[in-house]
């Protein structure tokens, strides 16, 4: 789905979107003594819907299923490790361009041996791929091999010799990372609007038909896997910033598959569903939690009746009900 | 007549079997040459082989004077060429506004005529259509997409494989006035169609291929003075 939304979903989005950006306010009147915890979770989620809506932009719109997008994610983490000075902060401004800059020309390698591949065997390309990073990190001494490593001091915004925003306060971190999946949303909007986008969504149905338009579906799929890889990065730098850790398992394919769960859950190829379904996803892994120490099960229970029930993601069931029949992903 | 494209020597296989035995084929700048033959002679794969879809495995197709033979398909396409194929080809996530403008680019030439406006005025019934997806479209108006889409890339040569069939009169009326008027503006095209009586006003020479090999390759006079070739060949 490259258009724009239906009016009254777009009314939908923006209230959930003030709800959560009010969350500050309100929250500490309603949750009190669990609004710092609530705080950080929500921003841990508002990350990985961010990761989940660069997964999109492969698995929904370009139709590549990776396994091995958390390598990207893990490596915009360790980058921000590697990077900050032990002692001191670094600049935010430094450090966030070039992480995604060396994890954008990662996955554009990555990506250029990768999209060779369709289907099951791209899927198990990246899935290598991935297992490749993870193996790296866990067992080379770079960054604390399998312990992992420590951001000791966070990084800051800085301009001028002045501090702007100092993301060692949860709630000026809540912002910026809400900033951030609002400036990614419209940006791959952006990206879906061009005539890039468009091209790219054709490649999903039918890259021979496109390639008989007379584009090669090659280019397109790595520009697509560089931009998510980098966006995914990003993800993976406020991660490590949020956590002050980074650990081989950011890039495993544990991570991989529940982000893609989450982008299958709140629909293929919409970028606000993916969304949505980081949030289901881990509400209702923190609900089910507090409630059972066996929350698995009712977590896969929730997960087949949510894929059952809804083919087409939570997105897509939204935009039927605003009447925008025929859509909702792939 | 100076040439668009040229194909020589062209022998196709699918596995074992032989299609196209030794095929020379040839469209003219701005001429229209219908490609006729019975269901299974090989037309669709001869499409192909010019397109680089399917690999020759012998032969050699030429676009302009240049060889393009073993070129990946969007390369050629590139050097001017558009293909409206058999099944109209839409894409269910993309609107009739986004099919236009995904395409729209200047021919391999610098020719820029064919704009998004032109391409509405030309298909009025698209201008209503332009928010639905591109399968939410009548048989006819996903044939005046796919048409009006090839025209965005600004094709120096238009080829059309089967572009009315299983459509209803009024609607192959439509798709044939505006070939011809496609005709009129300088585009060579080359049109795969059952529709003989059409093939023979709107054509400047036609091919018949049987078992794939070109049995006829003349102007329609011929074809109209000498019926017994259509007898023989086409089934008519």
């Amino acid at each position: 789905m490259t258009g724009g939304l239906p009016k009254r979903l777009t009314l939908i989005l923006l209230v959930l979107l003030a709800a959560l950006a009010l969350f500050p306010v309100w929250g500490p009147l309603a949750f009190a003594a669990k609004y710092a915890f609530l705080l950080q979770k929500l921003t841990g989620i508002m990350i990985l819907a961010i990761l989940a809506m660069s997964l999109d932009l492969l698995v929904g719109i370009a139709g590549l299923v990776s396994l091995g997008h958390a390598a990207f994610f893990g490596l915009g983490g360790y980058m921000l490790a590697i990077l900050s000075p032990q002692y001191e902060a670094a600049n935010l401004w430094v450090v966030l361009p070039a992480t995604m800059a060396a994890v954008a020309a990662v996955s554009a390698v990555v990506g250029f041996l990768a999209i060779r591949t369709a289907g099951i065997y791209f899927i198990m390309v990246t899935l290598a791929f991935g297992q490749m990073g993870y193996y790296f990190f866990n067992d080379s001494k770079l960054a604390g091999g399998s312990d992992g490593a420590y951001i000791y001091v966070k990084p800051v915004v800085e301009a001028f010799g002045t501090t702007l925003v100092n993301l060692d306060s949860k709630q000026s971190f809540f912002f910026v990372v809400l900033g951030a999946l609002v400036a990614v949303y419209l940006l791959l909007r952006v990206v879906l609007a061009s005539p890039f986008g468009r091209v790219l969504a054709a490649i999903g149905v039918n890259e021979g038909r496109v390639r008989g338009l007379g584009f090669d579906p090659m280019a397109y799929k790595l520009v697509a896997f560089t931009i998510a890889g980098a966006l995914a990065g990003l993800a993976g730098f406020l991660a490590a910033s949020q956590y002050g850790f980074v650990s081989p398992a950011m890039l495993g394919w544990h991570q991989s598959g529940h982000v893609l769960v989450m982008v299958i859950l709140g629909g293929m190829g919409t970028l606000f569903g993916p969304i949505l379904g980081a949030f289901i996803l881990e509400l209702a892994h923190f609900g089910l939690e507090a409630v059972t120490e066996h929350w698995l099960l009712p977590m896969g229970v929730l997960v087949i009746a949510i894929v059952l029930a809804l083919p087409k993601g939570v997105a897509g069931l939204l935009l039927q009900w605003c009447g925008k029949k025929g859509e909702g992903g792939q | 007549m100076e040439l668009f494209l040229e194909a020589s020597g062209l022998q196709t296989f699918y596995g074992a079997a032989q299609v196209l035995h030794g095929v020379d084929f040839r469209v003219g700048v701005g001429e229209t040459v219908a490609l006729m033959g019975r269901n299974g002679m090989g037309k669709s794969t001869l499409l192909k082989s010019l397109l680089g879809v399917v690999a020759p495995r012998q032969g050699k197709v030429s676009v302009q004077g240049r060889e393009v033979t073993g070129m990946e398909t969007s390369a050629i396409i590139r050097r001017g060429i558009a293909y409206v194929p058999e099944g109209r080809g839409m894409f269910h996530n993309l609107s009739v506004r986004e099919h236009l403008l995904m395409a729209a680019r200047k021919g391999a030439g610098g020719r820029a005529d064919w704009t998004y406006e032109r391409v509405l005025e030309t298909f009025p019934r698209l201008a209503e259509r332009l928010d639905n997806m591109g399968t939410h479209l009548s048989g006819g108006e996903q044939q005046m997409l796919s048409i009006g889409r090839a025209l965005m890339t600004n094709p120096d040569l238009l080829i059309l494989d089967e572009a009315t069939e299983g459509l209803a009169p009024l609607i192959r009326r439509e798709i044939w006035r505006v070939v011809r008027h496609v005709k009129e503006t300088g585009i060579a095209t080359i049109v795969v169609d059952k529709n003989v009586g059409v093939l023979l006003d709107l054509a400047d020479r036609h091919v018949i291929l049987v078992k794939g090999e070109v049995v006829f390759d003349g102007g329609p006079h011929q074809l109209k003075s000498d019926s017994s070739i259509l007898e023989r060949f086409i089934g008519l």
